[in-house]
C-alpha cells in the first residue's frame, strides 16, 4: 500500500523524522519497501496569475504573457504551452529557480522577446511523468503563495509491503492505529458527522445472501452537479497513495477506502432497474465489468443485481451499465461488508485483482460501514453537492464476524519467547492494540478489537506482544537439544561422493531447469509421456523432463555457440516418469563429454572423447559400490543414441541406466557439429553398497600368462570374459584384458584380442603343470564355445 | 739387461699415461686397457716374455713388470672415475627439463555454485545433529498447503505463484513441504534441513521460475524464540565468515507465528547503503518463525508438549551475496566460464 506521509501525519504525527517513522514500521512488520519524495526537488516557483496574453510576434506557437506573481510588478513570460488561458492560475518558476533536473532559470529572450521566468507543467515540476499542458490550479490559489508550501510538496510517498494477515492497516486510519501504538503517540481520528436524509428518497433493496454479506448499506444521493471536480487536495492525497483521478464520485469513495480501509461503490441510480438484490449468481448471467471485459461468472459468486441482471461482483469490481459518468445526477453509494471467503479466490478466478477484494479478502472491519457511509457523504455533499437520502442498511447479525475470547496463558508467553514478559507490559501492549483484558487465572482473556481478522489463538496474542515489545529486544539463546547420534549406514553412498569423483575427473557440474521443451525431449524418447505444466512459462518450458539428458544437451550446444569446444557435464536430479498413470520422481545423475579427452596441453597428443572415456568415468562411479563386477553393459539401442554405441545398464538384471553416443540424427537437430556421449543412472543403486570384508592376502608367488586369441569380430569381451571364468578353478585371481586388433594381417570377420591370466593359490606354489592344465581347459572352452584359436 | 728392462717399462708407463690421459671417453679408455693390459696387450706381452728369461733374473723382473703393470692399471682406473662421473653428468645435464612446463593429464572440475552453497549450509547446521531430508518435487496441494496452514482462499497463495499440473497437484513452491512428510512419520526431537528445488511462476531479471531452498526445522520440548534468533544469528555469521549484525523483523508466514524475517547487514557495503541493498544498509536473507500450532495439529503433534521453529532462505541469493555474482540467471545458464569459476 502507498499512502502520502502528511496525510499519515494528519492522523498519527510522532516527533520523529521520515527515516525514523519508516524504520519504526518496518521494525514492527509493517515493512516499508520505498519512500519516494512526492515531487521532484525544486525552488522559488509561486502561484502566478495570467493577466493578459500577446501572440509573440516571431513564433506562431509561442505567446507572450503578462502573469501577476504577487510582486510589485507583473512578469513578462513567453510560454509555448497551448492551455495557456487568461486568468488562468499556474505554477510560475521565478528567476532563479532551480527545477528538477537541474535546470536553472534565467532572464532569456525567446525569438527576441525578453522572458522572465517559466510557466509550468505536472511534468516539469516532477509532479507526474508526462503532462500535455500547463498545471491548472484552482482559482483560489492564493497568487504569491509558494507552490510548495501550497500543495504541501515536501513529503513523501511511503510503500508498505504489507504481509496478507494485516488487512487491518490498508488504510491511513489503520496504519495511524499502528504508529499510534509502536510510536507511543495520540491518534485524532477524523470525526465523522451522521449526515441527516435530506430528501426521503431510497432504493429498494434486499440481500438475499446474507450470510456472505452480513451487513449492506447504502443510501441515495440526488441532484448531483455533473460538472463538479476533484478539488486539487484530494487529487493529491489520491495521486502521492498512486491512485488516478477518475471524477469527483469515484475519487470520494476511493479517498474513503484509503483513509479508513472500507471499499465503497457507486452506481448511478437512473440506470439501475427495479431494485437492488445482494445475491448469488445463477447460471447463465453475465456482467460486463468497469474495465470493459465481459464475463460469466461462475455459479454462487456474489453479485449486486438489479432488475435486469448482475451490477457489480460483490467486493471487486462494478459494472458498466450502472456506472458513474459524467451525466449522472443521481447515485446510489453502497457500503458493505463482505465475507472475505466469498470475495477470496473469486477475483484471482477472473483474473481480477483490485483495491476492493484486496481488502475484502483479508478482512474489512465489519464494524465500519456506516463510518464510511457517512464519511463519503460528506465529502460528496461538499464537492458535487446535491441531497442525501436515509441510509438504508441490511444486517444480519448472526453472520457478522465475531472475534473470540483467546485465554493467553502468562507461563506460555514464556515459552514461546524465551523470557518473561511483565504482566503490566502485556496488558499495556494488548490495551494500546484495542484489545479487551479480563483477568483469568493463568493470565488473561482477551477480546481482540473487530478489525483484527488475524486474532484467533492464543500464539497471535503472544505475536503481537513480541512484536510490540521489539524482536531485537527479546534475548537470544543456543537450543538446548539432546545428543542423539543418527544411523549413518555405510551401504549407501553419498551422492556427494559421486559428484566427488566426477569433479576430480574434469567434470562441471550443471543445474538445468526441471522443465524442458516437448519437442526436444519427444526426440530423446518418443516412448515418453511427460507431465505437462497447466501454466507454463513459455511453451519451451512447458513439460517436465523425463530424463536429465535434454538439459545436458541444451548447455552443450549453449557452450559449443560461445567457442567452448571442450565440454563435460553432469548433472543430479529428479526426472519425472509416468507408468500406467503412475508417477515415479526417480533422483537420477547424468553425464555428458564432447571434444578433446584432455585441454589442450603439450605433452599429450590430442584426441577426441570416446564411448570409453565415459564409460571408463561411470565405471568409477559404480566401483563406489564395491560390487562393480554386479553391473552389466548390454548393447542395445535408444532413440537418443547411436545404435552401434549405446549400452543398457543393469545391476542383478535390474535396468539401472544407459550410456552411449548421441544420435547423429538429434545432434543435428539440436545443432551440435562434434560427437557427444551421455550416460544416465538412477541414484538408487547406489542405496546398496559392499561394506568392505576382508579376505587375507596369498603369501604365494602369483603367476601371469597372456593369450592372443582370434575370434569372431562378433563376440564381446563380456562373453569372451565370461567363458574364461566359468572354465577357471579358484586359482584364477584376475582376467585382465589389454589388447583389441582389427584390420590388417587378420581376416576381415575376425579381430585380435589379448589378455593376461593371473593365477594365485592361498597356501601353495603353484607349478608349471598346474597352470597349463588350467590353461588348456580354458582354451579348450574357448575354442569349442566361440570358436577362438590361438594367434600365432 | 735390468736396466734396459726398466728403461723399457718406463717408457711404456709413460706411452701409457699419454693414452690414459687422451682418452676422452670411457670406450677410448677401454681401447687404452686393451692395449696395455688385454690378452695381446704390451704389459701382458713383458709378463708372458718373463718365461724367456734366465731363472735368476725372472724374480727381479716380474716384480718391476708387476709394480709397472699395478701403475697402469691404477691409472686407468683413475681415468675411468673421471670419465664415469664425467659422463654421469653428461646424461643428467642432458636429461633436464623445463619444470615451468605445465603438468599433464585432466584438470579437475568444479561443483556448481548452488551445490557449493547447499553443502556449506548443510555442513554448518549437521554439526548441530540437522539431518538432510528430501521430498519431492510435485507435490500435493495437501503437503505445499493446506497441512502449511494455507487453505484454499488463503491471499498467500496468490502470492506464491504457483504451477499446476492440475487443481490438486503443483510444483513445489517451497520446501516448507518437507518438514510436513518429516513429522507425519516421525515424533519429536526433530532436527532437519531440506535442501531442494522450489518453483514459482515468474521470470525476470530477479526471477527465475525455478531455484533453491533450504528449510530447517527444530522440535523438541523446550525450544524458543530466543533460540531461533541465536541458532541463524550464529549460522549467519559463520556463513559468511564476518561478524555481521543481523536483525529480526516481524513478518508473516502462514506456517509458523511468532515469524520473522531476518536481515544482515549489508555484505557488500558493510551497512553503508549500496545498490544491492537498496541503500538501506540491510539485505533480507531468511524468514522463518516458531511452528504453528495448526501445523502441529496436523501432523500429530502435541502443541502443548512440544515446540518448535522453522526456517527458510533462498540459495542463490546467499550463494550471490556469498561470491558476489550479480545476476540471478547465470546460475541456470551453465555457461562453462560461469562454472568454471567455482572450483
Amino acid at each position: 500500500m502507498k499512502f502520502s506521509e502528511h496525510w499519515l501525519r494528519e492522523w498519527a504525527n510522532p516527533d520523529i523524522s521520515t527515516d525514523e517513522l519508516a524504520q519504526l514500521l518496518t521494525l514492527a512488520g509493517l515493512e516499508v519497501e520505498a519512500v519516494e519524495p512526492v515531487a521532484g526537488e525544486f525552488t522559488d516557483t509561486v502561484v502566478g496569475q495570467v493577466t493578459a496574453i500577446e501572440p509573440h510576434p516571431d513564433a506562431d506557437k509561442l505567446k507572450v504573457c503578462v502573469v501577476d506573481v504577487g510582486q510589485d510588478e507583473p512578469l513578462q513570460i513567453v510560454c509555448g504551452a497551448s492551455n495557456v488561458a487568461v486568468g488562468m492560475r499556474v505554477p510560475v518558476a521565478l528567476v532563479g529557480a532551480r527545477l528538477p533536473g537541474g535546470m536553472k532559470i534565467k532572464k532569456a529572450k525567446l525569438r527576441g522577446v525578453p522572458s522572465f521566468g517559466m510557466l509550468c507543467s505536472e511534468a516539469e515540476l516532477g509532479l507526474a511523468e508526462n503532462a500535455d499542458g500547463l498545471m491548472a490550479l484552482p482559482a483560489d490559489a492564493p497568487v504569491g503563495t509558494d507552490i510548495r508550501k501550497y500543495l504541501h510538496l515536501n513529503d513523501n510517498t511511503l510503500e508498505l509491503g504489507l504481509t496478507p494477515n494485516r488487512g487491518d492497516c490498508l488504510s491511513i486510519a489503520g496504519v495511524a492505529r499502528e504508529v499510534g501504538v509502536v510510536a507511543r503517540t495520540e491518534v485524532t481520528a477524523k470525526i465523522v458527522p451522521e449526515i441527516e436524509a435530506a430528501v426521503d428518497t431510497s432504493f429498494p433493496l434486499q440481500v438475499e445472501a446474507g450470510e456472505d454479506c452480513p451487513r449492506y448499506a447504502g443510501r441515495v444521493i440526488e441532484g448531483i452537479d455533473p460538472a463538479a471536480v476533484t478539488p486539487l487536495w484530494m487529487q493529491e492525497a489520491l495521486r502521492r497513495s498512486g491512485l488516478r483521478s477518475l471524477g469527483p464520485v469515484v475519487d470520494v469513495t476511493n479517498f474513503v477506502l484509503l483513509e479508513l480501509g472500507q471499499p465503497m461503490h457507486a452506481f448511478d441510480l437512473d440506470r439501475l432497474d427495479g431494485g437492488l438484490s445482494v445475491r448469488h449468481v445463477t447460471a447463465g448471467e453475465k456482467i460486463t465489468l468497469l474495465d470493459g471485459q465481459e464475463i460469466s461468472p461462475e455459479v454462487g459468486t456474489l453479485v449486486i443485481a438489479d432488475g435486469r441482471g448482475p451490477q457489480a461482483l460483490a467486493g471487486i469490481m462494478g459494472g458498466q451499465d450502472s456506472a458513474v459518468g459524467d451525466e449522472t445526477r443521481n447515485i446510489f453509494l453502497e457500503s458493505a461488508f463482505f465475507n472475505p471467503l466469498c470475495v477470496a479466490g473469486r477475483a484471482r478466478s477472473h483474473g481480477l485483482h483490485t483495491d476492493s477484494s484486496h481488502r475484502f479478502e483479508r478482512g474489512v472491519d465489519p464494524q465500519l460501514q456506516r463510518k464510511a457511509l457517512e464519511r463519503a457523504t460528506e465529502l460528496l455533499l461538499k464537492i458535487v453537492g446535491g441531497q442525501a437520502g436515509p441510509v438504508v442498511e441490511v444486517v444480519h447479525a448472526e453472520h457478522l464476524p465475531q472475534r473470540p475470547v483467546i485465554l493467553l496463558r502468562r507461563q506460555r508467553i514464556r515459552r514461546i519467547l524465551g523470557t518473561q514478559v511483565e504482566d503490566t507490559e502485556v496488558e499495556d501492549i494488548l490495551r494500546r492494540l484495542g484489545m479487551t483484558l479480563t483477568a483469568a487465572e493463568a493470565g488473561w482473556d482477551v477480546l481482540p478489537p473487530s478489525f483484527r481478522f488475524d486474532m484467533e489463538i492464543e500464539v497471535d496474542l503472544i505475536e503481537e506482544i513480541a512484536r510490540i515489545h521489539g524482536y531485537e529486544s527479546l534475548p537470544s539463546s543456543r537450543p538446548q537439544a539432546s545428543a542423539i547420534m543418527q544411523p549413518q549406514p555405510e551401504g549407501r553412498v553419498p551422492v556427494m561422493r559421486l559428484q566427488q569423483i566426477l569433479v576430480d575427473r574434469g567434470y562441471q557440474e550443471a543445474i538445468t531447469y526441471s522443465f524442458v521443451e516437448p519437442g526436444l525431449l519427444k526426440a530423446l524418447d518418443p516412448q515418453a509421456n511427460p507431465v505437462r505444466l497447466s501454466n507454463p512459462i513459455s511453451e519451451d518450458m512447458s513439460v517436465m523432463r523425463t530424463s536429465l539428458w535434454p538439459g545436458l544437451i541444451k548447455t552443450l550446444a549453449y557452450n559449443l555457440n560461445r567457442q567452448q569446444s571442450r565440454v563435460r557435464l553432469f548433472e543430479t536430479g529428479l526426472r519425472f516418469v509416468r507408468q500406467d498413470n503412475e508417477l515415479s520422481q526417480e533422483r537420477c545423475i547424468a553425464g555428458l563429454i564432447s571434444g578433446p579427452l584432455y585441454p589442450e596441453q603439450w605433452g599429450e597428443p590430442t584426441r577426441s572423447v570416446d564411448f570409453y572415456d565415459l564409460k571408463g568415468d561411470l565405471e568409477a562411479l559404480l566401483a563406489t559400490t564395491g560390487e562393480l563386477d554386479d553391473f552389466r553393459f548390454e548393447s542395445e539401442s535408444h532413440s537418443a543414441l547411436h545404435p552401434g554405441q549405446s549400452a543398457r545398464l543393469l545391476r542383478d538384471g535390474q535396468d539401472v541406466g544407459w550410456i552411449g553416443a548421441i544420435h547423429p540424427a538429434i545432434e543435428k537437430e539440436v545443432g551440435i557439429n562434434q560427437r557427444a556421449f551421455v550416460f544416465e543412472l538412477r541414484l538408487s543403486c547406489f542405496d546398496q553398497a559392499a561394506v568392505p570384508h576382508f579376505a587375507p592376502v596369498s603369501r604365494y608367488p602369483a603367476i601371469r600368462r597372456d593369450l592372443a586369441l582370434l575370434i569372431d569380430r562378433e563376440i564381446t569381451a563380456a562373453e569372451l570374459e565370461e567363458v574364461v571364468r566359468e572354465n577357471a578353478d579358484p586359482t584364477l585371481k584376475n582376467f585382465h584384458l589389454f589388447d583389441v586388433y582389427k584390420g590388417e594381417g587378420i581376416d576381415s570377420g575376425r579381430k585380435s584380442i589379448a589378455f593376461g591370466l593371473t593365477f594365485q593359490d592361498q597356501s601353495r606354489t603353484l607349478e608349471d603343470g598346474d597352470i597349463d592344465r588350467a590353461l588348456s581347459r580354458i582354451l579348450s572352452a574357448l575354442t569349442g564355445k566361440l570358436g577362438a584359436t590361438l594367434r600365432e | 739387461m735390468q736396466n734396459d728392462l726398466q728403461q723399457q717399462l718406463d717408457e711404456l708407463v709413460q706411452q701409457a699415461a699419454e693414452a690414459v690421459r687422451d682418452a676422452e671417453d670411457l670406450a677410448q679408455l677401454d681401447q687404452v686397457r686393451v692395449r696395455y693390459l688385454g690378452k695381446k696387450g704390451e704389459v701382458t706381452a713383458q709378463m708372458q716374455s718373463l718365461g724367456k728369461l734366465p731363472h735368476e733374473e725372472r724374480r727381479e723382473a716380474g716384480k718391476v713388470i708387476n709394480t709397472t703393470k699395478q701403475s697402469v692399471q691404477q691409472m686407468i682406473e683413475g681415468r675411468h672415475k673421471i670419465l664415469q662421473q664425467a659422463a654421469l653428468e653428461a646424461k643428467l645435464n642432458a636429461e633436464a627439463i623445463d619444470v615451468t612446463l605445465p603438468g599433464r593429464g585432466q584438470q579437475t572440475g568444479g561443483l556448481h555454485p548452488v551445490t557449493r552453497t547447499l553443502q556449506r549450509i548443510e555442513s554448518l547446521f549437521s554439526q548441530l545433529g540437522f539431518e538432510v531430508a528430501e521430498g519431492p518435487e510435485i507435490e500435493d496441494d495437501y503437503h505445499n498447503f493446506e497441512a502449511l496452514n494455507i487453505p484454499e482462499s488463503h491471499p498467500a497463495r496468490a502470492m506464491h505463484d504457483t504451477f499446476y499440473f492440475d487443481e490438486h497437484t503443483v510444483l513445489r513452491t517451497h520446501t516448507s513441504p518437507v518438514q510436513i512428510r518429516v513429522m507425519q512419520e516421525r515424533q519429536p526431537p526433530l532436527r532437519i534441513i531440506a535442501p531442494g528445488r522450489v518453483y514459482r511462476c515468474d521470470s525476470d531479471l530477479t526471477h527465475t521460475p525455478m531455484f533453491h531452498q533450504i528449510e530447517g526445522l527444530l522440535v523438541d520440548e523446550n525450544v524458543t524464540f530466543a533460540d531461533l534468533k541465536g541458532i541463524l544469528d550464529d549460522f549467519l555469521r559463520n556463513f559468511f565468515e564476518q561478524d555481521l549484525k543481523v536483525r529480526f523483523r516481524p513478518s508473516y508466514f502462514p506456517f509458523t507465528e511468532p515469524s520473522a524475517e531476518a536481515d544482515i547487514e549489508c555484505v557488500m557495503c558493510a551497512g553503508k547503503g549500496c545498490r544491492v541493498c537498496s541503500h538501506t544498509g540491510w539485505l533480507e536473507v531468511l524468514g522463518c518463525g516458531m511452528v504453528h500450532p495448526k501445523v502441529f495439529d496436523h501432523v500429530d503433534i502435541d502443541n502443548e508438549k512440544y515446540t518448535g521453529f522453522a526456517f527458510g532462505m533462498g540459495v542463490e541469493r546467499l550463494a550471490m551475496l556469498r561470491y558476489g555474482v550479480n545476476d540471478l540467471r547465470l546460475f541456470f545458464e551453465n555457461d562453462l566460464r560461469f562454472l568454471r569459476q567455482f572450483r
